[in-house]
């Protein structure tokens, strides 16, 4: 068994960091102009399979809060707000994203990083989270903006697929929010605009895919969880836009780059892993140095496919730009897919993407996405045989994360793995283990 | 004449155990942990010494483990107590392919393959129910010694169903059986089969396969050995050292540690002395 390297800083700031942090500024400084100056109206999302090329098209602002609550936990200002929330009846086990949300909302809106509008629109686009549901009618509650809820039908057939009908009725709602969105816009859908943007969306989309091919290489050029998280905040709120982009362009680029010249993101790549579940955003760097300090970089990650699934051949039609649209809704999303469709990406990332291990970070404010992990994980270990590490936090509640706990698991699980694969190696040299 | 040392800082307690290069246990040192981690690893390692009557430069090798490793600042690397506890279980047990430690604060199962190696492992999320604190907390809302609980849970004849395995809420759940004039026995019986439930079923989740070898602090206890055996429907291996298998399995690592690098200095000072020398 090997000594535990030191912990690794991952400094790596690259151009796509970079840009990311300009265009992400200037977002923010959209929403601000939008809260403080009315300039525009903003439309409020939920990022599951966000249907942000209609709001595009109107030039409305997408205003996210889920993006909102965990750039509050990033800056270490969301337990305030969630400790307001629970002040007022939410309760300890309630989503923390919907808890830190509520809380500033509730404020004068003022967060590090913007001034959050209050919504002309609160389109619930994603109804397989009953409290993401009922969080978007409490903010209708809370203020004067009009709520659509769109209806998706969860991918309940074994195939995985929805039915023509499925599209149909998501297509007949989506026809419904677009006369919503002229009233509240004054003026009539430009259908040649909305297809412009259908086809910005379908490119980038095509980038991003291509973004997540690079991480097959080895070394990967980038880590798939952690540095994805730069490129998700784009691919939701510039979407659809050039900005948008001229964002994966440069990103492309740069991987391709790192890629010709067997760059990592660590100095040495000792384990591969794919990994499940959203991120605790109040310690994520002290999450990911306890990976790194293991040699240890995800090359697929199922958070990345929250918004939209696109790795595996799926493209928005500017031929069929609702229809497309709805079944990047139904179909084209991790969240709206069932288990054993989870399973079955899982898999082909551990597979195609030469993983050595699985790790389930599991929510302890979202027992909703939390609850099949147990059997997820007993499916990998016991079916698959594949080492499968289950450990848990938060995704915004600060008070959850335990770092010697997770430490200590973390470290168990890549010490055994460092000593299987020392066993293998000296098994295959023709010595005795 | 190689010595080397294991050094396991748990939440509550902290161990210590010397192997010799035969692998016989020279000295096993157990104290409080408290609220100096640092002090606790040194004073248990003093303590050591002093039992083993050696001195400090006399031990090749230290490992530390337990949550408190990092913290075992003289020693010369840290090892989870996961791989620990299964090597000092297949040295104390050598069949042993499921171990089930419970600590202090920690519950956890270990499933080790047939080559010693660990395969997987499973351990409580962040609550100490069923743990040795549940216990802890039973025994102070019946005014009892530690020690007593076992012996005492095995003359139950009624054994209470206890609604909770909450840490916390535990005492009020005592204190209702109490009101209701139930035995303390027959209460005992409920906490400690309603600990071998819960732990049962976390270790289930890497596959429960014999032999089972039970460790760590809450192993001294015979009604808990009692209640894993009736719930497993096997016998459950448990040895006097049980409480000191993280530590041990530390010391055997350190003792492999010491004996290579010896080894490699003969072998290097061999060759430079070598004819071509």
């Amino acid at each position: 068994m090997a000594k535990p390297a030191e912990a690794v800083k991952t400094s790596y700031q690259g151009q796509m960091h970079l840009l990311q942090k300009d265009m992400m500024g200037r977002y923010f400084e959209r929403v601000t102009r939008c809260a403080e100056q009315g300039e525009g109206k903003a439309v409020y999302m939920l990022i599951s399979g966000n249907p942000v090329e209609l709001v595009q098209a109107f030039d409305l602002v997408p205003v996210y809060p889920e993006i909102d609550a965990l750039q509050l936990a990033v800056k270490k200002a969301a337990l305030p707000f969630i400790q307001k929330a629970e002040e007022i009846g939410y309760s300890m086990d309630n989503c923390a994203y919907v808890k830190a949300d509520v809380g500033m909302f509730l404020g004068d809106r003022k967060t590090p990083f913007a001034t959050i509008p209050l919504p002309s629109l609160i389109l619930c686009n994603y109804v397989g989270c009953n409290v993401y549901l009922q969080w978007f009618e409490h903010l209708a509650e809370y203020c004067d903006g009009e709520l659509y809820n769109l209806d998706i039908p969860f991918l309940r057939d074994p195939s995985g697929k929805p039915t023509k009908a499925d599209v149909d009725y998501v297509v007949r709602q989506l026809e419904e929010v677009i006369e919503v969105l002229e009233r509240l816009s004054g003026k009539k859908l430009d259908w040649a605009k909305l297809k412009r943007i259908v086809a910005l969306s379908s490119e980038t989309g095509e980038l991003w895919s291509k973004i997540k091919a690079l991480t097959k290489n080895v070394p990967t050029p980038y880590d798939a969880y952690f540095d994805s998280v730069t490129m998700m905040a784009p691919l939701y709120c510039l979407r659809g836009t050039e900005d948008g982009l001229k964002f994966f362009q440069t990103a492309l680029k740069e991987m391709e780059e790192k890629v010709q010249m067997g760059a990592g993101p660590l100095p040495e790549e000792r384990f591969r892993f794919v990994i499940e579940g959203p991120p605790p955003w109040p310690y994520l760097r002290t999450f990911r140095d306890l990976f790194s300090k293991w040699g240890a970089v995800a090359v697929a990650s199922t958070y990345s496919t929250v918004g939209g699934l696109w790795e595996f051949g799926f493209k928005h039609d500017p031929n069929r730009p609702l229809e497309s649209i709805a079944e990047h809704m139904l179909e084209w999303n991790v969240t709206n897919r069932n288990f054993l469709q989870r399973y079955q990406q899982i898999r082909r990332y551990l597979e195609e993407w030469s993983a050595d291990a699985l790790v389930i970070h599991s929510v302890k404010s979202c027992r909703l996405f939390s609850a099949g992990q147990g059997d997820m994980r007993e499916y990998f270990t016991k079916e698959l045989n594949v080492p499968t590490l289950l450990i848990e936090s938060d995704i915004e509640d600060p008070r959850y994360f335990s770092e010697a706990q997770l430490k200590n698991r973390i470290d168990a699980f890549f010490e055994s793995l460092e000593h299987q694969k020392l066993v293998r190696q000296t098994k295959a040299a023709g010595g005795k283990a | 004449m190689i010595y080397a040392a294991g050094i396991d800082v748990g939440s509550t307690q902290t161990k210590g155990i010397i192997l010799n290069q035969d692998r016989e246990i020279v000295a096993r040192a157990l104290i409080m942990t408290g609220a100096n981690v640092t002090r606790a690893g040194v004073n248990c390692f003093n303590e050591a010494l002093k039992l083993a009557g050696l001195e400090r430069e006399q031990v090749a090798y230290i490992v530390g483990t337990g949550y408190g490793r990092y913290k075992v600042t003289f020693g010369d690397a840290q090892i989870t107590e996961i791989s620990c506890h299964a090597r000092g279980a297949s040295f104390l047990f050598p069949n042993t392919r499921t171990v089930i430690d419970m600590g202090g604060q920690d519950a956890k199962g270990i499933h080790i393959g047939a080559d010693g190696d660990v395969k997987d492992f499973v351990m409580n999320d962040k609550c100490a129910a069923g743990t040795g604190r549940f216990l802890g907390s039973a025994a102070e809302a019946l005014l009892l010694d530690l020690d007593d609980l076992g012996p005492l849970a095995l003359k139950a004849k009624n054994p209470v169903r206890l609604t909770t395995v909450c840490t916390v809420f535990v005492e009020s759940d005592i204190m209702s059986y109490l009101a209701q004039n139930k035995k303390v026995e027959d209460i005992l019986g409920g906490v400690h089969s309603a600990i071998a439930a819960r732990t049962i079923s976390l270790v289930r989740r890497v596959g429960i396969e014999p032999e089972v070898t039970f460790t760590g602090g809450v192993s001294r206890n015979i009604g808990m050995v009692q209640a894993l055996e009736a719930k497993l429907g096997m016998k459950v291996n448990v040895s006097p050292d049980s409480h000191y298998v993280g530590a041990l399995g530390a010391a055997i690592f350190a003792l492999e540690r010491a004996v290579t690098a010896i080894g490699e200095r003969e072998k290097t000072a061999g060759v430079e002395a070598g004819p071509h020398a």
